[in-house]
């Protein structure tokens, strides 16, 4: 089958590749961008593993094509750190053992940042609904659901 | 191992809980699982598998997948060993069919292509003619006298006359006179019960990158708990020696049992032999359910007499188990753990491994106990409502201790199961008011932990710091109670100290990261090999100082002399014997294996309110508390995670996870929207108890924390459901349905 051409920014870089119009964008990055922190656990949308933001927008990452990146801003964990610097909730997954094998943790993150970019101060139901489109069977999410809720409280008190 | 072994308490560094050593990696998705690795040149390969639960495999015709542009290797099962026996054979009739497809999703062929999406085209055009067979997937049926034959030559000797080819193996254990004991009750109760398969559920699929030539040397890097077992299976079903095929584990996106044997790994060698290129392949979410090791489904019966003041006279249980197409269903352990918590005079168990047109059963996480421990904990649950008495008090009756014969036939040495049960009853969670419409459900559980081949080394820098290799993937944190240990003995930071997963080329075998085992095990071991490098640096510290070798002991992280006869020397840090360890003799490392016998069991007590909408027939948890006896916890946040953990899966196990097979055999839900695991809306936070009763066996009283976990919440969230909604449901899952139809039949 004849590859599409994409132009795209992933994590702020421009960014070409061909990809089959059958490709996800979860095959692109892995595949072909070498951005393997997105994970496939399930390739159906239901295990959240390969979150990664499109413009700004939370999505599973095996649910759009590799195509639909075209002129678009994907942001995926390997941009969550600025530089040597980790990103709060960074800080605490690993202050609160929030992982376990840590295939969950990308999906998570990505997801518990946007969480905070559009709440700074969820409950923890909100937190728990936010986060109930990505699995984690290691943890029964407790420390995860406390890791977000004291980074969001921290980020509150510096801001 | 002698009690005063043991260091009993003033640990430095143990019983903290750093960051973990991997931590960056993982929050930054640095970390390289199974699926991430690339080789030059490489190849993607799938697998092609049988739609039929049960079919002779009458012709494949791979002609039309090899002329697809990009196709470079087709493999069916000529291209594997031929004659194995044993687990060998059952592991490679499990991963590439010979005569007949046993289940929905068994392989039968595999291609390797230039892409991924070529790979899967060309599964397409693989040609399987079969003559498809009479199935059966539950165990009473596959039991039962007409049912169809899978393989009329598994059973083994243990298999009284009488019985269906189908069973395969057959367990009996006991002592005392049961009927006695029966005879002596007030009241004695009777229960069949169900559980249905359920998955481990690993987030990451199984993945591999394999690189074969035709020299016979390979080298295979996959996710694994333990990549000496991959290698040598690997080995022994493509017909080449265990040395020359090199296995690095990669990060493992959780296992708990499942990844303890192979099931692509093979197959990427094949097509890499016959490709000449390496090949990768990454299983999909559907083909984990449908050919990767689920858990047995079970068929029960259990029977325990009781007296009026709680003493248990007699306990018996049947326990059948399906473990698919293959014997191994661990009915054995169902057996031996289900009445381990009481001492009885007189108990008699009995199992049975029965084999089913289902994918072949692994191993998850305390195998075989928990389904054992929701029939018999809801049993002894319904005699204390009953006899109205209080189920806490009632298992403290009649716990087993120190010196008690177990169930299973040895004498328990020091266990902690009294001190679950106490601080149970002490903890706030056990006297809090209950809402309306809520019920309150406990239960123990039970599981044995396992020592295993390990193989630890050490090496000191120059620069006074540590690395360490452990033959054990790191599942859930190991690798930081590995450092945690070695700085105790070391007398050095955690942080100087890097612990690495090593190849198998490099440490030799290493049993599974699995029976709770790595901290235990690995942990002993990583304590003996700092034991062996501090001896040596003691030496160096004693030829330096002109003294004797035992004149000189370790504390604090240097070298002292013991005393004022020895000479009057200053400490000397390991740092500075390590700065010239070149020219006082080389380079210092510190090494240890064996299989280490002193695992201790451990026992849990689980805490559970639970609320059933009597309308929908939904289950919700609205709080947990799981108590444990640790032996020690060298990282309480990791422990508290695995008990954390064993519970959610518990929960799922207990609500709503099963494997749903159609009248034609297929799995029904073979996808996670349609295998519902717990998310986190579904579950309240989950409190931990760590208790602390030293295991003998250990230098520091660990006892392995994995699996006890998933003992006890099927059962405590069983009773939990009873006391809320007023009826008691046998058959796991409770899910709504089930439940709408136990309240319906109540009226
Ligand atoms: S891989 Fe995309 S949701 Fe699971
Ligand atoms: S830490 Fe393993 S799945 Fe979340």
């Amino acid at each position: 089958m004849k590859k599409i051409h994409v132009t795209t920014t992933v994590n702020n870089d421009n960014v070409e590749f061909l990809c089959d119009p059958r490709e996800t964008l979860l095959d692109v990055l892995r595949d072909r961008l070498n951005l393997t922190g997105a994970k496939e656990g399930c390739g159906t949308g239901d295990c959240g593993a390969c979150s990664v933001t499109v413009d700004g927008r939370l999505v599973c990452s095996c649910l759009v094509l590799g195509a639909e990146a075209e002129g678009k801003k994907i942001a995926t964990v390997e941009g969550i750190a600025k530089g040597e610097e980790l990103h709060p909730l960074q800080h605490k997954f690993i202050e609160y053992a929030a992982l376990q094998c840590g295939i969950c943790t990308p999906g998570i993150l990505v997801a518990a940042k946007s969480l905070l970019e559009k709440n700074p101060d969820p409950t923890e139901t909100e937190v728990r609904y936010w986060l109930a489109g990505n699995l984690c069977r290691c943890t029964g999410y407790d420390k995860i659901i406390r890791a977000v809720m004291d980074t969001a409280a921290d980020m509150r008190e510096a801001s | 191992m002698a009690l005063d072994d043991q260091k009993p308490s003033g640990f430095k560094f143990v019983g903290t809980s750093p960051d973990r050593p991997d931590g960056l990696d993982k929050v930054t998705g640095r970390a390289r699982f199974g699926a991430d690795a690339y080789a030059p040149g490489m190849l993607h390969g799938a697998v092609v598998r049988s739609p039929h639960a049960h079919a002779r495999i009458v012709r494949i015709d791979t002609s039309k997948a090899e002329a697809l542009e990009g196709v470079k290797a087709v493999v069916t099962r000529a291209d594997f060993v031929d004659g194995l026996q044993g687990e060998f054979g059952f592991v490679l009739e499990n991963v590439m069919a010979g005569e007949k497809a046993l289940y929905d999703g068994h392989a039968v062929a595999a291609v390797a292509a230039s892409s991924q999406l070529i790979a899967r085209d060309a599964v397409k055009l693989v040609e399987v003619e079969y003559e498809v067979l009479p199935h059966v997937t539950d165990v009473d049926a596959a039991m039962a006298e007409n049912a169809p034959v899978l393989n009329d030559s598994y059973a083994d000797a243990s298999v009284p006359a009488g019985h269906h080819p189908n069973v395969v193996r057959y367990h009996d254990s006991g002592h005392g006179d049961v009927d006695a004991g029966f005879a002596e009750a007030d009241l004695v109760i009777e229960d069949s019960f169900k559980t249905e398969a359920t998955h481990q559920g690993y987030i990451e699929p199984h993945a591999c990158l394999a690189s074969l030539g035709g020299d016979g040397k390979g080298e295979l890097w996959c996710t694994t708990q333990g990549h000496w077992i991959a290698q040598k299976t690997c080995a022994a079903l493509v017909g080449i020696d265990t040395s020359q095929l090199r296995v690095t584990a990669s990060e493992i996106g959780g296992g708990f049992g499942g990844k303890t044997t192979v099931f692509i790994e093979p197959v990427a060698l094949a097509l890499s032999r016959k490709a000449n290129r390496p090949v990768k392949i990454v299983m999909t979410r559907s083909e984990v359910f449908r050919a990767t090791g689920p858990t047995s489904s079970t068929s029960m019966d259990i029977k325990i007499g009781m007296k009026k003041d709680g003493t248990i006279t007699a306990a018996q249980g049947i326990f059948r188990l399906q473990g698919g197409a293959f014997p191994g269903a661990p009915m054995e352990f169902s057996a031996m753990c289900a009445f381990a918590p009481y001492s009885l005079t007189n108990v008699h168990q009995v199992g049975y491994d029965v084999i089913s047109n289902r994918p072949k059963q692994a191993a998850y996480r305390a195998p075989g106990a928990p389904m054992a421990s929701f029939a018999v904990e809801s049993v002894i649950d319904e005699l204390c409502s009953q006899l109205d008495l209080d189920p806490i008090d009632v298992r403290l009756k009649n716990a087993s201790r120190e010196g008690t014969k177990a169930s299973y036939g040895p004498k328990f040495e020091r266990i902690g199961l009294v001190e679950t049960l106490e601080a149970a009853k002490a903890h706030p969670h056990y006297s809090a008011p209950l809402e309306p419409g809520q019920g309150r459900g406990i239960s123990c559980g039970f599981w044995f932990n396992h020592g295993g081949e390990t193989s630890v080394s050490l090496a000191l820098s120059e620069d006074g710091t540590c690395q360490i290799s452990v033959g054990t993937p790191d599942i859930g944190g190991s690798r930081a109670s590995m450092a945690l240990m070695a700085a105790e003995e070391l007398g050095i930071p955690y942080e100087n100290i890097r612990v690495t997963i090593a190849d198998t080329a490099t440490l030799g075998y290493n049993d599974v990261s699995h029976g709770s085992r790595v901290t235990y095990a690995s942990g002993l071991a990583t304590i003996k090999a700092a034991k062996d490098a501090v001896g040596k640096l003691c030496k160096r510290a004693a030829a330096k100082w002109g003294i004797p070798e035992d004149a000189v002991y370790w504390e604090d992280g240097c070298a002292k002399p013991s005393g004022a006869n020895a000479g009057n020397f200053d400490p000397m840090p390991l740092a500075k014997i390590t700065k010239s360890m070149g020219r006082s003799g080389g380079p210092i490392s510190g090494h240890f294996e064996a299989t280490p016998e002193g695992a201790g069991v451990s026992f849990g007590t689980h805490i559970v309110d639970a609320e059933v909408d009597p309308e929908t027939g939904k289950t919700a948890v609205v709080r947990y508390t799981v108590i444990q006896d640790a032996g020690k916890a060298i990282h309480p946040s990791y422990v508290e995670g695995q008990f954390q953990g064993g519970a959610a899966q518990g929960i799922g196990w207990a609500l709503n996870e099963e494997y749903i097979y159609g009248e034609d055999g297929r799995l029904q839900n073979s996808i996670f929207l349609d295998y519902r695991v717990p998310v986190a809306s579904d579950l309240p936070m989950i409190d931990t108890v760590i208790v602390e009763v030293p295991n003998p066996g250990h230098p520091y009283g660990v006892r392995g924390v994995g699996e006890t976990g998933i003992v006890p919440p099927l059962a405590a969230i069983a009773n939990a459901v009873s006391a809320a909604a007023g009826v008691r449901l046998r058959h796991l899952p409770m899910s709504p349905p089930r439940i709408l139809r136990a309240l319906k039949d109540k009226g």
